[in-house]
């Protein structure tokens, strides 16, 4: 483990910008211009021959706003390794990996019809769980959870969904499932334990 | 010189005639040989499933007949959470279902939305079609839908078949 992360950082020390370790996983932070290349030489060099997911992370309201996150696995050293880089707000554009990975290409589509970051010299980079033709990008934050109105003839619409004051949150309690029941933002919280008759 | 048949009695049917209103007739055949269109979208589908199993037997109300084609259904079972994406094509298999037809909702997702209230999820399937039954539950067990469907038979045992079929054939003409 260490010395694969050894190697890495060797090999690429002026592109590593952070390395954490939290119980036994480390992650890496690099710069996006070497991003691809640090992939490659992680499947090809030092064996990381699985990619086990491609996640995006919007870091609303700071700059620079996209985060990706690639999960990497070699299946022969059992060993776990994430990459992340970031990217700016106004061209959210990553480095393809499905020419490494033939596993990224569906990954990638998700993360560009979720948030809307298009990937560079991506074969097919279409929208995989919203249609074509739908505008918005739902998992940004500034995306609204109701949904907007959408209209795509023949194909699909979409309308705002009734909240009714939520979402439904629960608040971290010990208490018992009337306390962590969930609850709308708007209405008042949940009375005290002593309140409840009912105790299991 | 004539011979007058006595109209009300013929000893070789004897006993094997009933007389009824043709609608109640009619009703009668419908409501007991539904012929389920399975649109299972969700873990509802899973009951749908038990529902027609030996323990439950849906074949007992004449409804075992899941037809895959809209075409051979009477009546579309929406079993799960309708996301927009698959609302048009559930529309278009509703509207390529013969006439008469009927719709039950089952379960919170396709009655309302159900827990989904999300930006994907169409909030419940009677935005899009006339649902005659609507199934309580997350999934409702198939007790839940056994009644439901006993409902819907006494709903169509109510209906005027002739009367409204009628109408629709001057209609159309």
């Amino acid at each position: 483990m260490d010395d694969l992360i050894a190697k890495l950082e060797a090999q690429f020390a002026s592109a590593v910008l952070e390395k954490k370790t939290f119980r036994g996983e480390t992650s890496l932070s690099v710069k996006p211009e070497a991003f691809r290349e640090i992939a490659k030489y992680c499947r090809d060099v030092l064996g990381f021959d699985y990619l086990v997911d491609v996640a995006s992370i919007d870091h609303f309201e700071t700059e620079p706003r996209w985060e990706m996150v690639y999960e990497l696995y070699s299946m022969s050293a059992g060993v776990h390794l994430r990459l992340k880089y970031r990217l700016a707000e106004d061209e959210p554009e990553a480095p393809t990996v499905s020419d490494l990975w033939p596993t990224a290409n569906w990954h990638e589509r998700e993360v560009f019809d979720m948030m809307g970051i298009r990937f560079k010299d991506h074969p097919d980079l279409r929208r995989i769980l919203m249609w074509e033709g739908y505008p918005y990008f739902p998992l940004r934050k500034d995306f609204p959870l109701e949904g907007k109105p959408s209209e795509v003839p023949e194909v699909a619409f979409t309308n705002v969904a009734p909240l009714a004051g939520g979402p439904f949150v629960t608040a971290p309690t010990d208490g018992t499932t009337q306390v962590r029941e969930p609850r709308a933002r708007h209405l008042p919280p949940a009375p005290p334990k002593d309140k409840f008759i009912a105790e299991p | 010189m004539s011979v007058e048949t006595p109209v009300a009695y013929d000893s070789k049917v004897e006993g094997n005639v009933v007389f009824t209103r043709l609608d109640a007739a009619i009703n009668w055949m419908r409501g007991n040989s539904l012929w389920p269109m399975p649109m299972g979208l969700a873990c509802c589908a899973i009951e749908l499933m038990a529902a027609s199993s030996s323990r439950y037997d849906i074949a007992r109300f004449g409804a075992e007949v899941m037809r895959f084609s809209p075409r051979q259904s009477d009546v579309m079972i929406v079993a799960g959470t309708v996301t927009y994406k698959m609302a048009l094509a559930v529309k278009r298999i509703w509207d390529q279902m013969p006439e008469p037809k009927w719709c039950i909702a089952m379960g919170a997702c396709a009655s309302s939305g159900g827990m989904y209230r999300s930006y994907a999820v169409l909030q419940g399937i009677d935005h899009l079609l006339p649902v005659d039954v609507y199934i309580s539950g997350c999934p409702p067990r198939p007790e839940a839908l056994l009644d439901g469907l006993m409902k819907l038979q006494k709903k169509i045992m109510n209906e005027r078949a002739i009367e409204d079929q009628k109408r629709e054939l001057v209609e159309n003409l």
